[in-house]
């Protein structure tokens, strides 16, 4: 038995120039980065405050860093994909060899899903849905920290495999036979297994924790039908975590098996049934959809509200429709495959099933635009990037509805067509709604707002650029080309594909403004500063908290009446032209910080890397050290501290006294 | 066309009883009787977790019935390798069945036990949960390892690959349940019946009971069908 493995010398690609650099260059920012913190001693800091945080907020932060860094690593891919194209024209082979280009669209898809949406749109509920609610924390704050360091370490597993070994050649989604050990025999489907398996458990705790928070932990006298929009859609979201994320676990340990230890559940052989695979795995991925867009639904259902100075249109339509889609979502997983041949009936069942669902949509996009008539519609930057996917998200549905139908499915199946269209709707509609939610929600974080001229830039220049890029791909699906070609030969489609390149440059010109804005933003902070913690005149509770709130969010609890409370607060403040008397101020206990989630993540870093290359040892020692911290953690008596009535009062006198004054009689006549 | 108060009543309420909630449990440490329906606030602590471990145990029943759904599109892909009907000992299943669902009752007896305090009481019951989880892992582990021996291990066909997956997957939640209640009780022997304890034996209660609740629907999908088919 080897020490390592299979790991040895040749699982570092020294022959390929790409990942080699790549690698060198992301390594030695790292230690970059390590070495100026410890040079500042921010390390204890960073550990205290950050690391061991299970305050929801912070964790809500350091997931949408993880998603801004894995998303960029995404857009990296896209880059590649796209000029690897625009260069392999006319037999001209590019300068991806196809074992590569293969890894690097399947890492694209991989990432940008699990690691680059998700963490976004979990970290924003995170960070939002207890400020909402009301309430000091989730339900079960360690866990929270336990599973962000969880995806993080699946996030962690993915990028190791570009310096050592290689990533799955499978796609996005592995499908068998080709997934199977006869066909990729590599380590590459093992990295993407064990990485989704790891990070999984991290979605659904979050699942778990997020639904027994929002069906268990709200403010006084917030019934179901009070609730905040957003919390409405990331309930709905997190109840189809909790009911869709177990099918994925299940399904990818039977691949695991086949890999493994000869199982035959999706292979050719023994009566193993590939299909299977495909039904099973659809069976989490068409609700997984509808996790990442449902969060984006409710940030635009705000954005839109205080942006428009009205209440939403249609609260209960709304509620209606978000329950609608949240059913419906699972019960339209065959339009992935209707070229599997179930016959004429099932696909006429799945393609209306999959044309209803946009009636759930279109609710909803009407009581947008609803929302809006009759505003005092402010064009602030969160309310752009809502605009631009009202038009985005109309045209990727209506292209959906198309390949809803099962003879046109016939014809685009797997064609450039489809992926301009899941691109359409997960960037116009999840993307646009991460970047709203992050534009409408920093200043209540970090207490100073993003520069909004750089914010424009970055708006207009990722939907001109967003839109060059994909009404090609459309084009050239019409025409027939197929999805995930290494090279092109048709010299039809070169001048769209070229034209696609162009609109990935666009793209990238608006992401690097998105950069400039946050760089741009920090060094202006003073000029931004958000004093008040009001800064868009807001609706729902987070906005009653000063800008970043305090530990404990409330210094009491706010009674809640009718569906948009701090407005109501607000007002009645405006009409005694000052704020309530002060409550009476109490102590308040808050659980305490823990390594436990660091630490679990740590070792299962280690184990799924054992697993990955067969390190049988290491398994043992991974999962030994992970029981331990379990056992630790579960040993500790005292899980919570206690912050003194006397600062939590001067806390919230600090808040009271910037609404004091100007500002009443600032938001009472909004210019 | 709206149904709830408006806006303005809305304030008009806020500026006769102020925005600060009255009442039982105002500053939301959750020893109100709230239920967590809107009305009085957060839940305790003790419905939260609860609820949460329910929501687990319901995410975990999916994960079964992914396992279960495999099985039932495998179950006739024997590939010309043995069925279940020459291969189950639904004796020996008996046995196992009993086993694990009177480890359930002496379960319930430990936590009442626990619930009157009584420590020596509730390690015994517990022991002899653990004991009942035991003879049934290691009754599962001899049908296995027979089976492998005959040459109708999971390699051998579609079926069995589900067969072992979808019964292992079971075995593995009672092994590691049997390690969570190990746990359990020199906890109990050590800190006593703190109310996080007790939460935390709520939890394990549940988490075997399910196991049961999985175990029924295992005992008649796959072996009372198999052994007749």
């Amino acid at each position: 038995m080897k020490l390592l493995g299979k790991l040895d010398w040749s699982a570092i690609p020294l022959d390929q120039p790409i990942p080699l650099i790549a690698s060198a260059v992301v390594g030695l920012g790292i230690v970059a980065v390590l070495a100026y913190v410890w040079k500042r001693g921010w390390f204890p800091y960073l550990w205290h405050e950050w690391l061991t945080s299970v305050d929801h907020k912070r964790i809500g932060v350091m997931y949408i860093l993880l998603g801004c860094i894995m998303l960029l690593r995404g857009f990296a891919d896209a880059i590649m994909m796209r000029s690897q194209q625009a260069l392999a024209l006319h037999g001209a082979a590019g300068y991806l060899p196809p074992e590569h280009y293969d890894q690097v669209f399947s890492a694209h898809g991989t990432i940008m899903i699990f690691f680059g949406a998700m963490p976004f749109m979990i970290g924003l509920m995170n960070f939002v849905v207890p400020l909402q609610l009301g309430v000091r924390d989730v339900a079960f704050p360690t866990l929270n920290s336990t599973g962000f360091w969880l995806t993080a370490s699946g996030a962690l597993l993915v990028n190791i495999s570009l310096a050592i070994g290689e990533f799955a050649r499978t796609g996005w989604l592995p499908y068998p036979p080709l997934s199977e050990l006869a066909y990729s025999p590599g380590v590459g489907v093992d990295y993407y297994l064990w990485a989704l398996q790891i990070s999984g458990i991290g979605t659904l705790t979050t699942g778990i924790n997020l639904v027994t928070t929002i069906l268990k932990m709200r403010a006084p006298g917030m019934s179901y039908m009070r609730m905040p929009m957003f919390c409405w859609t990331s309930l709905a979201s997190n109840l189809l975590i909790v009911a869709a994320f177990p099918i994925l676990t299940a399904t990818l340990a039977m691949l695991t098996l086949d890999r493994y230890l000869g199982f035959h559940f999706f292979t050719n052989e023994a009566g193993g049934n590939p299909m299977m695979f495909v039904n099973l795995i659809w069976a989490w991925g068409h609700p997984e959809v509808y996790i990442l867009i449902l969060p984006a639904f409710g940030i635009f259902s705000e954005v839109f509200s205080t942006f428009s100075g009205k209440p939403l249109f249609g609260y209960r339509s709304m509620v209606m429709a978000t329950l609608f889609i949240c059913i419906v979502s699972f019960l339209v997983w065959l339009h992935h495959f209707f070229t599997m041949g179930a016959g004429g009936d099932v696909n006429a069942a799945f393609g209306i099933a999959t044309s209803i669902i946009a009636v759930g949509t279109g609710v909803k996009i009407y009581n947008w635009l609803f929302t809006m008539y009759g505003g005092r519609v402010r064009f602030e930057v969160p309310m752009l990037w809502a605009l631009g996917f009202i038009v985005t998200f109309i045209i990727g549905g209506m292209t959906g509805v198309l390949l809803a139908v099962p003879p046109a499915d016939f014809v685009l199946h797997n064609s450039m067509f489809l992926v301009a269209h899941f691109h359409n709707v997960i960037i116009g509609g999840v993307l646009f709604g991460a970047f709203a939610g992050y534009e409408y929600w920093f200043p209540k974080a970090f207490g100073f707002r993003l520069h909004p001229g750089w914010g424009k830039t970055a708006f207009w220049l990722t939907l001109a650029g967003f839109i060059a890029t994909f009404t090609p791909l459309y084009i050239v699906g019409m025409e027939g080309m197929t999805r995930r070609l290494q090279h092109i030969d048709n010299p039809l489609w070169d001048p769209w594909i070229l034209m696609a390149g162009a609109g990935t440059v666009v793209i990238f010109l608006g992401v690097a403004s998105q950069v400039v804005q946050l760089v741009v933003s920090i060094r202006m902070r003073e000029q931004l500063r958000d004093t008040t913690g009001d800064p868009w005149n807001g609706r729902s509770l987070e906005w009653v908290t000063p800008s970043p709130p305090p530990t404990f969010n409330f210094p009491v609890l706010y009674d809640v009446h009718g569906e948009e409370a701090y407005w109501g607060i607000k007002q009645a403040a405006i009409a005694q032209e000052k704020l309530h008397d002060e409550p009476d101020y109490k102590p308040i206990e808050m659980p305490r910080n823990s390594p436990t989630g660091f630490i679990t993540a740590f070792f299962a870093s280690f184990m799924g890397f054992a697993l990955i290359w067969h390190i049988w040892w290491m398994v043992a020692l991974g999962f030994v050290g992970a029981y331990a911290t379990f056992v630790v953690f579960a040993w500790r008596d005292e899980d919570e501290y206690e912050i003194p009535a006397e600062d939590v009062a001067r806390v919230d006198r600090a808040r009271r006294a910037s609404r004091s004054g100007d500002w009443l009689t600032k938001v009472g006549s909004p210019a | 066309m709206s149904h709830g108060p408006t806006p303005s009543d809305v304030a008009a309420v806020y500026l006769q009883q102020g925005p600060y909630a009255q009442g039982h449990d105002p500053h939301g440490h959750g020893h109100a009787e709230a239920r967590g329906h809107g009305a009085g606030g957060p839940a305790p602590k003790r419905v939260i977790v609860g609820y949460g471990f329910w929501i687990f145990l319901l995410s975990d029943i999916v994960m079964f019935s992914g396992f279960f759904a495999a099985y039932a599109v495998l179950a006739h892909a024997t590939a010309g390798g043995p069925t279940g009907r020459e291969l189950f000992d639904l004796k020996r299943v008996g046995i196992e069945t009993a086993c694990l669902l009177a480890s359930s009752f002496t379960c319930g007896l430990g936590y009442v036990a626990a619930l009157q305090r009584k420590q020596l009481q509730t390690q015994f019951w517990m022991f002899v949960t653990g004991l009942l989880g035991l003879v049934f892992v290691i009754l599962e582990v001899l049908e296995f390892y027979e089976m492998i021996v005959k040459g109708a291990g999971p390699g051998r066909s579609a079926f069995l690959s589900a067969f072992f997956a979808l019964v292992g997957c079971h075995g593995l939640h009672v092994t590691i349940g049997g390690l969570w209640l190990a746990t359990m009780m020199a906890q109990i022997w050590v800190k006593g019946f703190k109310p996080q304890i007790m939460r935390r034996l709520l939890c394990f209660n549940l988490f075997w009971h399910a196991l049961d609740i999985i175990w029924v629907a295992l005992f008649t999908i796959v072996y009372l069908l198999g052994a007749g088919a």
